[in-house]
């Protein structure tokens, strides 16, 4: 066999992969840690929220020195529907119990930030490298080829993104279904610190989050808005099967939503500052691959298509960290290469899995096609009555919130959704 | 500035592209797309790559996003190949 190069090539410097190479450094793990981008986050979008207890379980300390936007106190839910909007606005602004924080995230700077965290691990990070194929040896996977040249290992790890190509080429699962990923589309729009703080009725270094249903023509998908330091992040995550069938372009949609009244003074005076589009892992448990491993290769992370999209809670960039964590311990662990892959799947089991199987079937919810037309505009439509005065003598209230109710959905289809909810959480 | 409705060029702007002339990362078979009836890239590509111009449907990789939509909805296997750019290629994200 021939010399390795490194004990472990970790492709895409992402946050399952930066963990993973931070992870098997301080471990003594000579590392290789490779990004396609000109520089770690460069290829990188996404709503722009971590839970940072990964970090935490990844190094206590990291949290501390990571460039994190601001700490979100404020969950806010929005129904829309024509010029209108109900929002649900839950604030904290409490401490939080240790372990329970998230924050608003910029990629281009968390990401670099991160690898270059593991740079001083020992990682050696090479980023401006496309990997184009995978080194297959006696059935094993020995390195990466990059151009001409080659790279060997005792263990790749595939972190490569939502599109994982090199899973792929692994031969470990197929590509990626349309009905498995929503895709999300975010502009960033730069506005003073001052302005966000006042408009979102939070302090210096605190933020808010806010998901949107009723922006999508009745697509399954929803808005979404987080609070920057001094931008905000604003984007619509679609199923693309059903906006392929709805045949408007995305991106107009998309720019409705910006427009509505109740999200358009929200940003007024901003300037935009970028355009971005991802993938987005959407079914949970039942999206994993059966395979994540073959001799000399793991994979992680968005490849791994690891997400929860419970409706309120969107998580991807902590279950990504995890995975990569479990990796670097399975690689770490004694007990021979050929281990290595079971050793990753009892990480995983130990670490991940408990937590996506708690939410395995939260993704039936946006089956009900009415959450993302219907069930929004009544809740406006009822509450618009609630608060008309005219002077006329009003109709009975309960005879016309039921009046309300039928003229969106029968009463059959409410009890069906019911059921279907009930059942899915 | 205000905020207004930007069109795809507008959106695209505010982004870096280096684009790598005469090698597109994705290739698409314009016989295929002109046979196909649904035509879901249209809809789906967030960077609109892909328009309809005199009936067929033009593709443009300059402004690719690197996604990946196009190659997962693709109905009749029109995107030929999908990679993404060369290093040092393609888009470069700076605020997302």
């Amino acid at each position: 066999m021939a010399e390795e190069d490194f004990d472990a090539i970790v492709v895409g410097a992402g946050p399952a992969g930066s963990a993973c190479a931070y992870t098997l450094a301080k471990g003594g793990k000579s590392v290789l840690l490779l990004e396609r981008g000109d520089s770690p986050g460069a290829k990188n979008v996404s709503g722009g929220r971590l839970y940072t207890y990964a970090l935490d379980l990844v190094d206590p300390e990291l949290a501390g020195r990571a460039p994190l936007q601001r700490r979100i106190v404020r969950e806010q839910i929005m129904l829309l529907s024509g010029p209108r909007a109900t929002t649900v606005d839950f604030a904290d602004h409490g401490e939080g119990a240790a372990g329970t924080q998230s924050y608003s995230v910029v990629r281009a700077t968390l990401d670099e930030w991160f690898a270059a965290e593991a740079e001083a691990q020992g990682v050696t990070l090479a980023s401006g490298m496309r990997v184009d194929s995978l080194l297959e040896e006696n059935g094993r996977i020995a390195g990466i080829r990059v151009g001409d040249d080659e790279m060997r290992c005792a263990t790749v790890v595939a972190a490569d993104g939502v599109n994982s190509l090199i899973g792929q080429q692994a031969g470990l699962f197929p590509d990626v279904k349309g009905r498995a990923v929503g895709v999300g589309v975010k502009e960033t729009i730069e506005l003073p610190a001052a302005v966000i703080n006042q408009r979102f009725g939070v302090k210096d270094g605190e933020g808010a989050a806010r998901v949107a249903i009723g922006c999508t023509e009745g697509i399954s998908g929803g808005g979404f808005l987080y609070t920057n330091q001094d931008s905000i992040s604003l984007g619509i995550v679609f199923n693309p099967e059903q906006a392929a069938r709805n045949g408007r372009q995305i991106q107009e949609i998309f720019q409705d939503f910006k427009l509505h009244p109740a999200i358009a003074g929200l940003i007024e005076g901003g300037t935009s500052i970028e355009y971005g589009a991802h993938l987005v892992p959407e079914l949970g448990y039942h999206g994993i691959p059966r395979r994540l491993h073959r001799e000399g290769l793991l994979v992680a992370g968005d490849a791994a298509q690891v997400g929860i999209n419970t409706g309120l809670i969107i998580r991807g960039m902590d279950l990504a960290m995890v995975s990569g964590l479990a990796a670097a311990r399975a690689i770490l662990q004694d007990g021979g290469a050929a281990g290595t892959g079971p050793r990753y799947m009892a990480q995983l089991e130990e670490l991940l899995l408990p937590n996506l199987r708690a939410y395995a079937e939260f993704h039936g919810i946006f089956g009900i096609d009415r959450i993302f037309k219907e069930y929004p505009a009544l809740a406006n439509d009822a509450l618009r009555f609630l608060f008309t005065v005219d002077g006329k003598v009003p109709p009975p209230m309960l005879k016309q919130l039921r009046r309300i109710v039928t003229s969106r959905v029968s009463l059959g289809q409410l009890a069906k959704d019911a059921w279907k909810g009930y059942r899915s959480v | 500035m205000s905020i207004k409705r930007l069109g795809p060029e507008e959106l695209l702007a505010l982004d870096r592209f280096a684009v790598d002339e005469g090698n597109p990362h994705i290739l698409v078979d314009k016989a295929i797309c002109a046979a196909c009836a649904s035509r879901p890239c249209l809809a789906v590509c967030p960077a609109r790559c892909y328009q309809l111009k005199d009936g067929q449907v033009h593709f443009e990789y300059a402004g690719c996003l690197e996604c990946g939509t196009c190659r997962v909805m693709c109905a009749d296997r029109g995107v030929t190949r999908w990679n993404y750019p060369r290093a040092t290629f393609g888009v470069t994200f700076r605020s997302s």
